[in-house]
């Protein structure tokens, strides 16, 4: 089960509205290599994975991941709040506004839906782990592009803040990888194909 | 929020981190006794200071204690916080 705390994981703090950003910040909202993306993968694939530090390891990351969705939510709010349907269409997020309003909707960083096809779970345990390496440092990748496309301190700390967490995270999987193999070798030796 | 409520926030949200950041080690780290004291004595920091948070500001979670009444709806929501 979960339980909500009524606190974020890192403080978001912006100097001002901006719209563009607001709109590029989507792509990890609820583009392929989102947040959102990476918290339903690593929740998703926990079920048959062997041993129990890849089964911690999914768990509590998925969990960490979908915390950092809320960042990403309270970030995209912040830098929109407040502002006039005209200054969202300027922006290019009238036909966001159009189909959403002001509210927030899991979709890319150009309008396209979030989809269950951006993940994938397999029972084999070294696929999984591999797939969840690479998500890693997809992610990391935008969050640099993104601070490439901010220039607000504080937007630019707090993205800076979830890149090192991809970078965590990478290293935590390759661990895990290397438990796994390890246990397949030794223990888990017998597979059906 | 008042600037020491907001202290007193921040950093009951850079413990809730350590100890995140230390039991996400643990689990590929199990046999790690530093890592382990580090995060124990973190985890009692953490509740002590959620403890004294609560008891002056209000609810963070369904599972605190509330006055009447009923508290939890009227702490401040994470996105409309001023950091
Ligand atoms: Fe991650």
């Amino acid at each position: 089960m979960w339980n909500y705390e009524k606190i974020l994981q890192y403080p978001v703090k912006v100097s001002k509205n901006d719209l563009e950003m607001a709109k590029y910040l989507y792509a990890q909202y609820g583009g392929p290599d989102s947040e959102l993306s990476a918290g339903i993968r690593y929740l998703t694939q926990r079920y048959f994975i062997p041993t129990d530090e890849a089964k911690a390891t999914l768990t509590e990351i998925g969990t960490e991941e979908l915390a950092h969705w809320e960042i990403l939510g309270t970030l995209i709010y912040k830098l929109t709040e407040g502002l006039p349907v005209q200054a969202l269409r300027d922006a290019g997020l009238g036909a966001h506004y159009a189909q959403h309003g002001k509210n927030l909707y899991p979709h890319d960083a150009a309008g396209v839906p979030w989809t269950a096809s951006y993940i994938q779970s397999h029972e084999d345990p070294i696929a999984t782990l591999h797939e969840n390496l690479a998500a890693e440092q997809k992610a990391r990748a935008t969050y640099e592009y993104l601070i490439n496309l901010s220039n607000d301190a504080g937007v630019i700390d707090t993205l800076s803040f979830l890149r090192e967490r991809e970078v965590v995270h990478f290293q935590r999987f390759g661990e895990t990888l290397d438990i796994v193999r390890d246990y397949l070798e030794n223990e888990g030796g017998r597979r059906d194909y | 929020m008042t600037r020491e409520q907001l202290e007193m926030l921040k950093e009951l949200m850079a413990l809730d981190f350590y100890v995140l950041e230390l039991s996400l080690f643990l689990n590929t780290h199990p046999n790690n006794r530093q890592a382990l004291e580090d995060h124990n004595m973190t985890v009692r920091k953490y509740q002590d200071l959620k403890m004294d948070y609560v008891r002056r500001y209000g609810p963070l979670c369904i599972g605190c204690v509330s006055e009447y009444p009923w508290q939890y709806i009227e702490t401040a929501w994470p996105w409309e916080i001023e950091y």
